[in-house]
């Protein structure tokens, strides 16, 4: 394997500027950036809209927008975090530090990276503009099932129908980048078991994404026939099956939710060890354990079906192989925890993020058990305790590992340390704030409030207000969160080149912030 | 830097991939548009500028290649995206496949009122009987005939398997640096592809014309042209591609030992076949 590198243009040692610059970009550094900035834009876009879901939720009947709407926001708020923030976010991390971890000069197809993420601007423009069509944008549920997405939908379901293609046709290159980068680009000695865990949790991902993608790619692209050229795919008088969409979906949409956890597993993996000043406890476990998981999620999808009226036997099966994923979930809960046993802990703010995602997710991890058990969960199937569920997984635990990871890795990228007392003031001002936001959506939705429902029975109401008072004060947290990432960018004091004291890995080997290219030689691992 | 040649090579800044953008965004909102009743322009534009970007950017990826700046680093990581690429696109028929294997045995059964559906038919679909093909209960597109696998699907599959061989061919040719033989071995895999396509054309014109087989026609009909369809659309792809690459070697591209949009486009081609092969089985032969 080569170790040197070669470039286009012998005088270009530094950043170019200008516009130019961020447009044509093929450093991995810029390119991360660029995502993560996309990430922060769609998060706050999402999360307006989710503070108009909220402020309609703060006392039952109807205030302040009409139901249609109100089931616009639900739809769009989902799709746009989960398509717009937690994955480019994720891929935001995966650019900036992959080629830093494995002593990389650059991804492995640079120019292609640059298209990967310039896809997303456009197919969030796309997402977007639905909002100002005529008949509104989609309002049948970022899960689009048919037949609410096929014959009951508005016109602008086409557009969005084009803009998840795009979607998905960015995150399949940015997958073939990351593979063909873990596999060919490591530093001579980074051995497979060698890499850090945030490399391996994000390979595995990248496997995933290739595997599903493209099926999403079919669904939407059977929607869009079924709407537009007679095609009865989801329509039983042709002989088809409106449940066959959600059978295809969640085909796509199981593995979908591990790609958005198994790099915060990564990150997390990271800052504990650094933090408690210990190795990671059970490397080689952690590797197996992300690897079955990513298995296992292409057999569990049907649990998201219970109430479908699928064959016993087939509920029997989807519920004993859903537990199953429990299996090495707790593998890594009980691995972080150990690592911190007898540690020499300190808590400066991205290990305050860890802890917190470990136990919060942790939360997400039990209640989906609890609904992986199929006859529990026509009790909670559609209800806010589904809602609770999954914003316990996705927000303490995907996004948390975003917020962590910028805390953890933006000295290194800005070259200034964050103001550790801001740090913290946003930290236990999130936590506390979205625990009162999401923690009683668990208490409703035992009581039997319905999701996606702008509207609810007076028995919910005190719960509803407390819920939304959280969610108003979790979104003005990451207003605050804007000051501290720009406040850190323009200055600080200047980071040291480990960053932390008990930091480990390639990527604090090199000067605070990281120069324009790194690794150009590339690193010997011992 | 540090190297001027042996070294991983990094592209310099490069606005192909924004043209793309661009070319992605107006292409597919076009076309929505147009589904929509706007004009075909936009959608029209924005092929054109995906074009255009496909030959600058494919342009200068073969320049590149040409004045020696790839290293096999450099094509190890183009094989690797390939063949991740062709894994994709597996995976994309792989969703179709599927959807045709669940109608067939169980969504349709259970419309005839197999499983726990025994009340679905009787209330909803009385007297519908599970067979296949079908175009459903509810007699979507009216009487048809359906696609026999002895006509000309099984001379379809003679022509691909015949090209895997004749690309096979041109690939023996390369590697023992027979000009003629890779170029002779090119043209009768373009012709093969062509001639494949022409026969599914006129297939699609005979189910329109002759069978009432249409795209309309219930389950099997979707089933049978998405399917069909889709792989059309890839040997499309795919001949033009053998077709550059066809060119490429007349202008004398390609050594022996490095020829890496040879065997790329070999691949793509021998998973347009395995496609193929499954269609020829699932969607014609077992009816």
């Amino acid at each position: 394997m080569s170790t040197a590198t070669t470039h286009d243009d012998h005088h270009d040692h530094g950043a170019p500027s200008g516009l130019m610059r961020w447009v044509t970009t093929t450093n991995h550094k810029d390119i991360g950036t660029l995502y993560l900035w996309f990430a922060f834009i769609m998060l706050l876009i999402g999360g307006a809209m989710a503070m108009v879901i909220r402020a309609e939720l703060f006392q039952p009947g109807l205030q302040v927008v009409d139901p249609n709407f109100f089931n616009t926001m639900t739809t769009m708020h989902g799709l746009i975090m989960v398509f717009g923030a937690i994955m480019p976010g994720m891929v935001g991390l995966a650019n900036w530090q992959i080629p830093l971890m494995i002593g990389a000069p650059d991804m492995a197809l640079p120019r292609m990276n640059n298209w990967s993420f310039w896809i997303l601007p456009f197919a969030g423009t796309m997402l977007l503009s639905t909002l100002f069509m005529e008949g509104g944008g989609p309002a049948f549920g970022w899960t689009f099932y048919a037949p609410l997405s096929t014959t009951f939908a508005p016109a602008s379901t086409d557009f969005f129908i084009f803009a998840i293609h795009m979607l998905g046709f960015s995150s399949i290159m940015g997958a073939i980048n990351i593979i063909a980068t873990v596999l060919n680009m490591r530093a001579p000695g980074m051995t497979l078991m060698k890499m850090p865990l945030f490399v391996w949790t994000w390979f595995i991902t990248a496997f995933l994404l290739i595997a599903v993608m493209p099926v999403l790619a079919g669904a939407v692209t059977m929607m869009l026939t079924d709407r537009n050229f007679g095609t009865s795919f989801f329509d039983a008088a042709g002989g088809g099956d409106p449940v066959l969409f959600q059978h295809v979906f969640w085909f796509f949409g199981h593995p979908e939710v591990y790609i958005m956890i198994l790099p915060a597993f990564g990150v997390v993996s990271e800052i504990i060890p650094t933090f408690a000043r210990k190795k990671l406890f059970g490397y080689s476990s952690m590797v197996y354990a992300t690897a079955s998981i990513a298995f296992l999620s292409f057999i569990v999808y049907a649990h998201h079906m219970f109430t479908t009226g699928m064959p016993v036997a087939g509920e029997l099966y989807f519920m004993y192989a859903t537990i199953m994923i429990a299996v090495p979930t707790a593998v890594k809960v009980f691995n972080w925890t150990a690592t911190m046993w007898k540690g020499s802990m300190t808590f400066e703010t991205p290990m305050l993020w860890a802890i917190a995602f470990v136990f919060l997710f942790t939360i997400g991890g039990f209640t989906g058990l609890m609904m992986g058990i199929a006859p529990a969960d026509m009790q909670y199937h559609d209800t806010y305790f589904i809602v609770a569920h999954f914003h316990y997984v996705l927000v303490t635990g995907a996004l948390f590992s975003i917020i962590a990871a910028f805390y953890y890795w933006a000295p290194k990228w800005t070259g200034h340390m964050v103001d550790e007392r801001l740090g913290k003031i946003h930290f236990w001002w999130s936590v506390i704030s979205v625990n009162v936001l999401f923690f009683p959506q668990h208490f409703i939705g035992l009581a039997g409030m319905p999701r996606r429902i702008p509207d609810y029975s007076l028995q919910f109401a005190d719960w509803n207000m407390i819920s939304s008072l959280g969610g108003f004060a979790f979104g003005l947290a990451q207003v605050f969160f804007i000051y501290v990432i720009i406040k850190t960018i323009r200055g600080g004091k200047a980071a040291t080149a480990e960053v932390w004291e008990g930091s480990h890995g390639l990527e604090w080997t090199i000067p605070s912030p990281a120069p324009y290219h790194t690794f150009e030689t590339a690193p010997e691992v011992k | 830097m540090s190297s001027s040649n042996g070294g991983y090579y990094l592209p310099a800044p490069s606005h192909w991939p924004i043209v793309g953008s661009v070319g992605m965004f107006l292409m597919l909102f076009g076309f929505a548009s147009f589904l929509h009743g706007s004009s075909a322009l936009v959608m029209s534009a924005g092929a054109v500028i995906i074009v255009v970007m496909l030959f600058g950017w494919f342009g200068t990826v073969i320049n590149e290649s040409l004045s020696g700046k790839y290293n096999s680093q450099v094509d190890t990581s183009f094989r690797m995206g390939m063949a991740w690429f062709i894994f994709s696109e597996v995976m994309f028929f792989a969703a179709f496949f599927g959807v045709l294997f669940y109608a067939r045995m169980w969504s349709i059964p259970w419309l005839a009122g197999g499983s726990n559906n025994v009340m679905t038919n009787e209330l909803l679909w009385p007297g519908f009987e599970a067979v296949w093909p079908t175009n459903g209960p509810g007699d979507l597109g009216g009487d048809y005939q359906y696609m026999g696998p002895w006509g000309i699907p099984a001379i379809n599959t003679l022509l691909l398997l015949s090209s895997g061989v004749t690309i096979t061919w041109a690939h023996w040719g390369l590697k023992k640096e027979d000009r003629t033989q890779l170029i002779l071995g090119l043209m009768a895999t373009v012709a093969l592809g062509v001639v494949f396509l022409g026969f599914q054309a006129y297939e699609y014109y005979h189910a329109y014309t002759d069978l009432n087989l249409k795209l309309t026609t219930g389950m099997y009909g979707s089933t049978f042209f998405m399917l069909t369809g889709f792989h059309g659309m890839h040997v499309t792809l795919g001949v033009t591609m053998l077709f550059v690459i066809l060119i490429r070697s007349m202008k004398g591209h390609f050594t022996e030992e490095n020829h890496f949009a040879f065997e790329a486009v070999a691949w793509y081609w021998h998973f347009v076949d395995v496609v193929w092969l499954g269609l020829f089985v699932f969607v014609y032969w077992l009816v």
